[in-house]
């Protein structure tokens, strides 16, 4: 089968959707002739014209807004937010309008909307540009929240939270966009809530998000061949979250590890240990949970430092020898 | 008046009724008042009386499939875009039976299908919601315009500016209606705001600005009139900002320290519902006392919505987790 990268699997999702649905469209900024900050759009205009990839003044509230507008009066926009970190400009749309209108209104009308934005460091690019803010919409009733790690689920993902009809913020990890895996050609959707076990193992469990997947793996495979197997579980989307399959694994291997880049502190780990230490598979640990996050610190510039804010392969390593002491 | 369309101006058909809504929300409003003084309906409430010419005259030139976005001050807007005081007040008791089943409340009674997109608890929410309604509009070529009430407060947050700058250029049906009462919560707007009118911001976009007399229906509708005529003929947005007042404090604990009696005096002597009645007597649409029927109708009609929302049942707490997701 053909690859695709992970860039182009999400702009290949878009396209297959705009040429089906004609009340999608995309708004954001430079998307349009520019193709997007990260070339997402890239070549889109030509094909959708620039009523439907519509390119947007730098104004993250009001076009956060005004895809909620669209999506309450029967468009389904996508938003594209040329960073995670701006999602805090346009904040209010998403948690106290996005998120509530249904509830608020009794159940009439629906926001389906996307909001797809590049997260997470990697990139040089430094505090205001680096974050991995995913925990705090999962903080938030009724917003969805998806983290794909690879180009096919992307696509997959992408087609499922555009069919969805609430709010769904989409991250996509920059460092991940030139990854690639085998892309079916026809449009396919991963339902939300599904999570996927990228490699089976029977020692530890490792839940890992967006480019933590790619570490973990890595990690895993070293591990390997000191006789360690390692089960590495991708979530893929937050809300919903596959609590099942995450119970599963841990009943399974008895050791749990989390991983993510989002700061430890607050971030969506403590909320996956939480639930397995509610759950019949705390009975099965042999260990206690470990959970591995971004240190408290803002994304420094310098790339040593960058590295060390975030865990490494070789952290990952440690942690799983570091958890299967005593075996 | 010359750009109200005559037929409009002549229609007691069509200008009667708004003298019964004027009362409707006049009644709701003093309804609500007096139970939340009673703690019958709890949560807070932020009045329109006294507002009822802004409300109901920008509203009449609307067609019933135009949307309106409204504020946390909205229960006169959603009675002049034609909701059901039965279900506002049921909403209000926290019924089942009110427009979001006991779950919104004052602050965000909403109409979808009938284009009433909702009121917002936050001061500016409304802003891009009204600007992406219009996209909507645009986009799928369907003629309807939104209408999009805020206070002279909101006008202040950055909200505003973003949204107002993105219907302009993309040249979007939708009209900024602002209605200036004076103050936001106990900000006077002479201190808040550095220019006379903040119509004037509309130059600032390159779009029209208009400054009414907002106890006037008739001056309002005019004035809206030319603005939707303009957003249906693609001409894009307009700002309009009408003067008026409200004589009730920001929202139930406002003690209204800011302000003076006389002030209030000053205000109360231009009910906006007095001037309208003295307009249609003028035209001899109707006299004082088929009038003073219609007020007494207004009257009974809210007295029913209370025995309505009474009799109405509470929500069961099964649906406490229904309709987060759709």
């Amino acid at each position: 089968m053909r690859e695709l990268t992970y860039l182009e699997a999400v702009r290949e999702a878009m396209s297959q959707e705009m040429r089906t649905n004609e009340d999608v469209f995309i708004l954001g900024e430079d998307i349009g002739v520019y193709g997007g900050a990260f070339g997402v759009t890239r070549g889109m205009i030509e094909e959708f014209g620039p009523e439907r990839i519509r390119n947007t003044p730098i104004s993250e509230a009001a076009i956060s807004g005004t895809a909620i507008g669209a999506a309450l009066t029967g468009m389904r926009p996508i938003l594209e937010l040329q960073f995670s970190d701006f999602i805090t400009i346009a904040m209010d749309n998403m948690v106290n309008q996005a998120a509530k209108l249904r509830y608020m209104y009794g159940g009439e009308g629906k926001v389906p909307m996307v909001l797809r934005t590049p997260a997470g460091s990697g990139t040089g690019a430094a505090a205001q540009h680096s974050q991995s803010l995913e925990a705090w919409m999962t903080h938030i009733p009724g917003l969805k929240v998806v983290q794909p790690s690879t180009a096919y689920d992307a696509k997959g993902l992408l087609k499922a939270a555009m069919d969805d009809d609430n709010p769904v913020v989409f991250y996509e990890h920059k460092l991940c966009y030139r990854t690639k895996s085998e892309v079916p050609e026809e449009a396919y959707s991963i339902p939300l809530g599904k999570a996927d076990i990228k490699k089976e193992g029977k020692d530890v469990t490792i839940v890992a998000t967006a480019m933590m997947v790619h570490k973990s793996l890595e990690a895993a495979e070293q591990l390997e061949s000191e006789g360690i197997s390692v089960e590495v579980v991708d979530p893929r989307t937050l809300v919903p979250l596959d609590e099942e399959t995450i119970v599963e694994s841990v009943k399974k291997t008895g050791r749990l590890i989390v991983v993510h880049e989002a700061v430890k502190r607050g971030g969506f780990g403590g909320e996956i240990a939480s639930m397995i230490a509610e759950s019949e598979a705390f009975d099965y640990l042999d260990a206690p949970i470990k959970r591995l996050g971004g240190k408290a610190v803002p994304i420094p510039y310098n790339p040593e430092l960058e590295k060390a804010a975030v865990p490494q392969v070789q952290d990952i390593v440690e942690a799983v020898k570091d958890t299967l002491k005593g075996l | 008046m010359n750009e109200l369309k005559q037929d409009t101006v002549d229609s007691k058909e069509k200008l009667i009724p708004l003298y019964k809504q004027m009362w409707l929300i006049r009644y709701f409003e003093e309804k609500v008042d007096e139970f939340f003084a009673k703690g019958m309906i709890h949560g807070t409430t932020h009045l329109a009386v006294g507002q009822e010419a802004t409300a109901v005259g920008s509203c009449a030139v609307l067609n019933e499939d135009d949307m309106i976005t409204s504020t946390h001050r909205g229960h006169g807007h959603c009675i002049a875009k034609g909701a059901e005081v039965n279900r506002m007040m049921a909403e209000l008791f926290g019924r089942t039976t009110g427009y979001c089943k006991g779950k919104g409340g004052s602050m965000h009674i909403a109409d979808v299908s009938k284009g009433n997109l909702g009121a917002n608890g936050i001061v500016g929410g409304g802003f891009s919601i009204a600007t992406g309604a219009a996209l909507t509009s645009k986009m799928k070529n369907q003629g309807k315009v939104v209408l999009c009430y805020f206070g002279d407060g909101a006008s202040n947050e950055g909200s505003f500016h973003e949204a107002v700058n993105l219907a302009s250029i993309w040249k979007l049906p939708v009209i900024f209606f602002c209605e200036n009462n004076q103050y936001g919560m106990s900000g006077p707007v002479k201190e808040m705001v550095n220019i006379e009118n903040i119509a004037q911001r509309a130059e600032a976009y390159g779009i029209p600005g208009h400054v009414v007399e907002g106890n006037d229906v008739f001056d309002v509708m005019s004035i809206v009139q030319e603005a939707v005529d303009f957003a249906r003929n693609g001409g894009g947005p307009t700002i309009i900002e009408a003067k008026t007042y409200r004589w009730k404090g920001h929202s139930k604990s406002d003690a209204k320290k800011y302000r003076t009696r006389e002030e209030e005096k000053e205000w109360r002597e231009k009910d906006p519902i007095a001037r309208y009645k003295e307009q249609l007597i003028a035209k001899g649409f109707f006299t004082e006392e088929e009038a003073e029927a219609l007020r007494k109708e207004a009257k009974q009609e809210i007295e029913d919505s209370v025995e309505f929302a009474k009799n109405s049942p509470e929500p069961g707490l099964e649906t406490l987790m229904e309709d987060i997701y759709a």
